[in-house]
């Protein structure tokens, strides 16, 4: 993706010493180390910290599909890993201060399932999907499709990372769902091309990451979530929790958002990858909750506390995402940053 | 995979649950508490008129509460009308 502009002093420096344009000496990356330790003891909610939450992006996406002008040799630095995990540790402790996980089900399939269905069904906060169906202007729409560009224009990949890791029927089931995600081997129905192609049809830019710098810190804490979760080994669990509360999470207000672009004009073209995920997600949840989640607790008991994590993760995270931009809809303002991309 | 069922990259290809060769798989059918039947293995699904039923995957759920609007299939309506399985 193209090198975004830095919010604050860490993202400044990070990008100035992997895109070699500010020196890359060992001296910086322990300046850059020490200006990270400095942001992360001050931040008054690093969920909120557009400095870090993008500098923690930029340092995910050297595993992903990597930064105009930046060596591809950066991604296993091991001061930036160093940088990282400094990051990862403050993000982690205040995730898991929002995302309580109450009484644990037995580690029965059935029983994971059933809580995992309970869980995503309580309501939480702000519906953005009704508001979507019946209320949104097209300004508001595009608003929707930038905020959800920065995970859908690659979806499913940070779910991927977990593959490698399960075993057996949980294994079978993920690789079941994350087939479906990639079109089964069609480009035209994998997920993210489908996304693209609503983008285009309001007129907007399909290149990964060309509304990054609108994105606000909390849209891209939800996909550094998934980073998180995706490329930590230890955390097998919670990316599996995450994508069990995805799907659980997504029939329903798909429906409403293909209402909502309906409303406005659109045809199949745009509508298409919402009414896709309607039916698609009624399947992934099924599997997601009993083979996925539940098989993967039959298997290794002592995950369960994470699996349930990582699903209140992506449910919490989200609903302050949801939150920010509601009220900002709410009051007649743009719920994105000021940025070039939606200034043309 | 196989050299003959490569599909067309602009998603003109066969159907996505024809796209698995060799011996045909057992079907299975999953009654999901409170919720859809989930069929998975080699099947075919036919309307009243004889002919396959548009399908895009190869593991479906089939709606059981009545509500879905995308009906054979299920649409996660069974949430919203707390639709119960058990008898």
């Amino acid at each position: 993706m193209k090198q975004p502009s830095p919010r604050g002093e860490a993202g400044a420096l990070l990008l100035a010493v992997i895109g070699g344009t500010g020196g890359s000496g060992r001296e910086d990356l322990a300046r850059l180390d020490a200006v990270v330790e400095a942001a992360v003891a001050r931040t008054p909610d690093i969920l909120h910290d557009d400095d870090l939450q993008l500098t923690l992006f930029c340092l995910y996406e050297l595993h992903y599909s990597g930064i105009d002008g930046v060596v591809d040799d950066w991604e296993w630095d091991l001061q930036l890993l160093g940088v990282r995990q400094r990051i990862e540790a403050a993000f982690e402790a205040r995730v898991r201060a929002e995302a309580v996980v109450g009484a644990l089900p037995e580690a029965t399939s059935e029983a994971v399932c059933a809580e995992l269905f309970r869980l995503t069904g309580e309501d939480s906060g702000p519906s953005m999907s009704r508001f979507v169906a019946k209320t949104a202007t097209h300004d508001q729409l595009r608003e929707f499709l930038v905020h959800r560009s920065i995970s859908q224009l690659r979806e499913a990949d940070p779910h991927t990372w977990a593959i490698p890791r399960l075993a057996g029927r949980a294994k079978a089931a993920l690789v079941e769902i994350q087939a479906d995600e990639y079109g089964n081997g069609l480009l035209a129905r994998m997920h993210s091309s489908l996304f693209a192609r609503t983008m285009r049809e309001l007129g907007m830019d399909d290149a990964y990451g060309a509304y990054l710098d609108a994105a606000p810190a909390i849209t891209l804490a939800s996909n550094n979530l998934m980073s998180l979760f995706g490329l930590n080994r230890r955390l097998r669990g919670a990316i599996v929790g995450h994508l069990a509360a995805y799907e659980m999470t997504s029939s329903l207000p798909n429906r409403l958002y293909s209402r909502g672009f309906a409303r406005h004009g659109y045809g199949d073209a745009a509508t298409g990858y919402f009414d896709e995920h309607v039916e698609a997600d009624a399947v992934h949840e099924q599997i997601a909750g009993r083979d996925m989640a539940g098989g993967l607790v039959e298997s290794d008991p002592q995950l369960l506390p994470d699996v349930l994590f990582g699903a209140a993760a992506a449910l919490a995270v989200d609903s302050l995402m949801t939150a920010r931009i509601m009220a900002a809809w709410e009051e007649g303002r743009s719920s994105l940053r000021p940025s070039e991309a939606m200034a043309s | 995979m196989s050299a003959g069922t490569g599909s067309a990259p602009d998603g003109s290809g066969p159907p996505a649950h024809a796209l698995n060769s060799g011996p045909a798989t057992p079907v299975s059918v999953v009654a999901c508490p409170n919720g859809p039947l989930l069929i998975r293995g080699d099947f075919e699904l036919i309307g009243p008129d004889g002919n396959e039923l548009p399908r895009t995957r190869r593991t479906v759920a089939l709606c059981r509460c009545g509500a879905s609007v995308l009906k054979p299939y299920c649409d996660g309506s069974h949430k919203l009308t707390g639709f119960r399985s058990d008898p």
